[in-house]
């Protein structure tokens, strides 16, 4: 399956695609996209890493990644990026916004604006967790399929 | 007697989605006009973000977003589960 065309095409298209992915999820309150969009399109570049190398690499590349344990931290992220808010106020409630706290803290100016990427509170940590939550799932899907069903000896 | 009794209720049921389709509202009219002004109006004030999506989907609607995780999460564990048996034995 990995012939020269896609390996050719994978070294210069996977980087690109990573670090859409990454803009994605880092801008996500500022334009189009977010958590979900983000970590998807992160790992349908890590998709194309997997599908583009041999078995044995990808077996052993991804042996120290811990891709359960990212999930996790995603998910415990997020709840507890939302029961921040329980600081005086209700679950999800957005405490870091406008308080001038060092990341994402800043407030966002009033009306027609291109947006500053140090705004948001909680909404970018959301983001970033949510990101890295979808990125770990669907990228330990892949590779599950990959690993099973995947040619052993191709090439 | 059962016959009749379908028959009945049949007519009822399209009268029923009759009257439903003649009270629908007209095309283009918003449902709930003040939460989307509220929405559009105090958004970039109270949540910080240029991007409304964004924060109607992790502020305002948190917990809906909560659930989609929770989906995914459900997910991956019925895919890694269902698929662990046999990778152990190959």
């Amino acid at each position: 399956m990995t012939t020269v065309i896609i390996k050719t095409t994978t070294k210069f298209l996977a980087s690109l695609i990573l670090t859409f992915g990454a803009y994605i999820i880092l801008h996500g309150h500022l334009t189009p996209g977010g958590g979900f969009q983000g970590g998807a399109v992160f790992a349908s570049g890590l998709a194309l890493l997997i599908v583009a190398n041999r078995y044995d690499d990808v077996k052993r590349a991804f042996k120290r990644v811990p891709l359960s344990s990212l999930e996790s931290i995603g998910a415990l992220g997020f709840l507890g990026t939302a029961a921040l808010g329980f600081m005086g106020y209700t679950f999800f409630k957005n405490v870091i916004a406008n308080s001038g706290f060092p990341l994402f803290g800043e407030p966002t100016p009033i009306g027609i604006n291109p947006g500053y990427l140090n705004t948001g509170g909680t909404l970018t940590y959301m983001n970033i967790f949510v990101g890295t939550k979808v990125l770990a799932g669907l990228t330990s899907i892949i590779l599950i399929f990959f690993l099973l069903l995947g040619v052993k000896k191709d090439e | 007697m059962r016959r009749s009794l379908g028959l009945f209720a049949f007519i009822g049921f399209t009268l029923f989605l009759l009257a439903a389709a003649i009270s629908l509202r007209p095309f283009g009219e918003p449902v709930h006009t003040e939460m989307d002004t509220y929405f559009i109006q105090h958004a970039q004030e109270e949540a910080s973000a240029n991007n409304v999506v964004t924060s109607v989907v992790f502020d305002y609607r948190g917990f809906d977003t909560l659930g989609e995780a929770t989906v995914l999460f459900t997910a991956v564990a019925g895919v890694l589960m269902a698929l662990r048996k046999r990778e152990v034995s190959s």
